[in-house]
């Protein structure tokens, strides 16, 4: 009995395949019903995202049997062939499953490292397994214990505190010039798609008061209405720079609007208070001198683009330091899984001995005959504390040995040595 | 060894201790280790507190007369300041940059010579403590005005340039560190402006001169006048980020200078 992971994510599999084998959240249960079919296949449940579609199991016999049973089942639900994604499959077992489904859920597989989205799509694939009940003690013990090493991961390590998207690098940006950004204004010149996709992110994340500029003075009141702003028209949005703190420019137009000594200027009026310039245009509407000013902080989109960059490799080198937190817990929970095996093993061989003991006190009771009921009774304890006894120590050795390395050995000898095999309870 | 220097020895394992667990926390960004980095500097200074009240009790008179007195005061009025200021700000990080100047002008007011030396009675009186007093309560403010500049010139660096190394993601934001410099500037500069009033008061009352120009008052006035320009600069026009962190680094240093420098250089009183 171990545990296997059979599937594919956006490391072996173009997204056309993933998309191909996706199974939407409501089609789960159905799927889920199929897998359970899969013989040798205790227990099971199945995490599809835009970036992975993973078999989660616990099998009784050989793993490739088992593994083999998953693919042919996912193969039969899309109605593909199997050959389609046999290239891109991968299949983890016992320790190797368990580290993989830890990293998973820790975000340390996912395509943008430390993204906080996959723990509540793990947990959601968990919960329809679980209602299905598709899941059974040793699936629910590991899953308990993946969210348990999310968590760890996340608040020892700092995989998920610096921004990785240009959007959320602008606002994290905004913050550390500003402080809180609520109560802030942002003045934005153009009113395009690129304009309005900036501006829900500051607005989402506090900014209070919006500005929008735009040659077509219709369109600038469109997009201002969107966000409870207001409208300027186009040739005043210098003298509107003095009251803003975030300038987005993100007009079209070929040629640069904001120069040095229009800084110089609106620096001045503004009393040296920081302002943030964000040029997202192609062609640059704002000249890189800019930033040279005091208290102007310039930044356009390969500048974002490459703190984006630098970013991710800082949650890279995180995630690293996320590697012995895995090992231990691997470690934790493999142990847990091992203790499990002997179980079985405790429980045949008391019903042995127990059928044993039965046996010969039946036998010795039927010879003495002339015994009182007291004198039964003290027969009959004799031997049970006897037996129990001769039980105890090995017992107790037993549960011991099952969570270190060789356990698997010591189970083997005993239920060999007292001729268990093919008992199983 | 007295209990008084036991009390301070122990205060000063206290400042250590914040030191490394400020650091650490800046580091790690662990809120647990920001606690205890919180919690040993709070047992530091109330063990440098219980210490002064001791040697208040045993000297019989303020326990700012020597140079290691005075620093002593220092290194405790920075660590309340600063203490103050992780309560109203609720930001750990500049512990990191304060911390050490505690611990290291605690230090320094352990090993100085003349820890127990008297002050001359000559020039002893209400009017010096008071002076003294003011003075270091005055630097005490200046040094977190230093930190934030430092602070703010490490942040700002990093926003111009571009280049976000960890320390963006540790520091506090530009307006927070701006804010800090701008307060302890409004706490320090009368403190200051105080102490060398009642200076050049008790320099007149002892000496007969109002204004006797040896080393350190000289420095004294150039620093007053250095963190004056400042103010004004900030509060009527504007003026703030980087330029007013920089002229508040140099008027610590100098301030720093006048109490430290000037007093081993020249022989003779400390005071």
């Amino acid at each position: 009995m171990d545990i296997l992971v059979v599937g594919l994510n956006h490391k072996t599999a173009p997204i056309e395949l993933r998309e191909r084998l996706h199974v939407p959240e409501r089609d789960l249960p159905k799927a889920l019903e199929l897998l359970r079919g899969v013989p040798d296949l205790a227990e099971t449940m199945l995490l599809t995202t835009c970036n992975r579609v993973e078999v989660y199991g616990v099998f009784e016999g050989s793993a490739p049997s088992a593994a083999d049973g998953i693919a042919d089942t996912l193969a039969r639900y899309h109605g593909v062939d199997r050959a389609l994604f046999a290239e891109s499959l991968y299949i983890h077992v016992a320790g190797e499953a368990i580290r993989h489904i830890f990293c998973v859920a820790s975000s340390l597989d996912s395509l943008v490292i430390g993204e906080p989205q996959i723990l509540g799509q793990v947990k959601s694939a968990y919960a329809v397994a679980q209602t299905q009940e598709a899941t059974g003690i040793i699936l629910n013990n590991l899953l308990e214990q993946a969210f348990h090493v999310a968590k760890r991961v996340r608040t020892e390590t700092g995989i998920g505190t610096s921004p990785v998207s240009i959007s959320s690098v602008a606002v994290d940006l905004a913050r550390k010039i500003f402080g809180e950004l609520a109560g802030r204004s942002v003045l934005i010149l153009g009113a395009g798609e690129m304009a309005e996709l900036a501006l829900r992110h500051l607005v989402d994340d506090g900014v209070k008061s919006v500005l929008v500029a735009n040659r077509s003075f219709d369109r600038a009141q469109a997009l201002a209405r969107q966000f409870c702003g207001k409208a300027i028209t186009f040739e005043d949005f210098r003298q509107e720079m003095v009251g803003a703190d975030i300038v987005i420019s993100a007009t079209s137009a070929p040629h640069l609007l904001l120069k040095r000594e229009d800084l110089d200027a609106i620096t001045l009026k503004r009393r040296h208070r920081p302002i943030f310039l964000i040029d997202i245009s192609d062609p640059r509407n704002i000249d890189p001198a800019c930033n040279d000013v005091d208290n102007v902080y310039l930044y356009n989109i390969d500048d974002l683009q490459a703190v984006v960059n630098a970013n991710v490799k800082e949650r890279r080198q995180e995630a690293e330091r996320a590697a012995p937190i895995i090992e231990r817990e691997v470690a934790v929970y493999l142990n847990w899984l091992r203790s499990l095996d002997v179980v079985p093993t405790i429980v045949s061989l008391r019903q042995r001995v127990e059928e044993i003991r039965q046996a010969e006190l039946a036998k010795a009771l039927g010879r003495l005959e002339n015994l009182t009921a007291d004198q039964r009774e003290a027969v009959a304890a004799m031997t049970q504390s006897m037996v129990n006894k001769i039980l105890h120590q090995p017992m107790t050795e037993l549960k011991r040995r099952a969570t270190l390395q060789d356990g698997h050995l010591y189970t083997s000898v005993l239920r060999r040595l007292f001729g268990l095999e093919g008992k199983d309870a | 060894m007295r209990l008084v220097h036991i009390l301070f020895y122990l205060a000063i394992v206290g400042y250590a201790l914040g030191t490394l667990y400020y650091l650490l926390h800046v580091m790690r960004k662990r809120q647990s280790i920001g606690r205890l980095a919180t919690l040993s500097t709070l047992g530091g200074f109330g063990l440098h507190s219980l210490s002064a009240i001791f040697q208040v009790y045993a000297l019989g008179r303020p326990p700012l007369g020597t140079l290691s007195e005075s620093l002593s005061f220092l290194a405790w009025a920075i660590a309340l300041i600063y203490l103050a200021t992780e309560v109203r700000y609720q930001s750990r990080v500049m512990g990191a940059f304060v911390l050490p100047i505690v611990l290291l002008t605690a230090l320094a007011a352990a090993t100085l010579p003349g820890r127990a030396a008297d002050v001359r009675p000559a020039l002893q009186g209400i009017g010096l403590w008071v002076h003294v007093a003011l003075a270091v309560l005055g630097n005490a403010a200046f040094a977190l005005t230093f930190c934030a500049g430092v602070m703010y010139l490490l942040q700002e660096r990093q926003l111009k340039s571009r280049h976000l190394g960890r320390m963006h993601f540790r520091l506090p934001s530009l307006e927070l560190l701006d804010s800090v410099s701008l307060r302890s500037l409004l706490v320090g500069f009368p403190l200051l402006t105080l102490a060398l009033i009642t200076g050049f008061m008790w320099a007149e009352h002892t000496r007969g001169t109002l204004f006797p120009f040896y080393g350190r008052e000289a420095w004294s006035i150039l620093s007053w006048f250095i963190f004056a320009g400042l103010l004004v600069a900030r509060l009527s026009a504007g003026w703030r980020g980087r330029k007013a962190a920089i002229l508040a680094i140099v008027g610590f240093c100098l301030v720093l200078f006048t109490l430290v420098g000037v007093s081993m250089f020249r022989r003779g009183p400390l005071l």
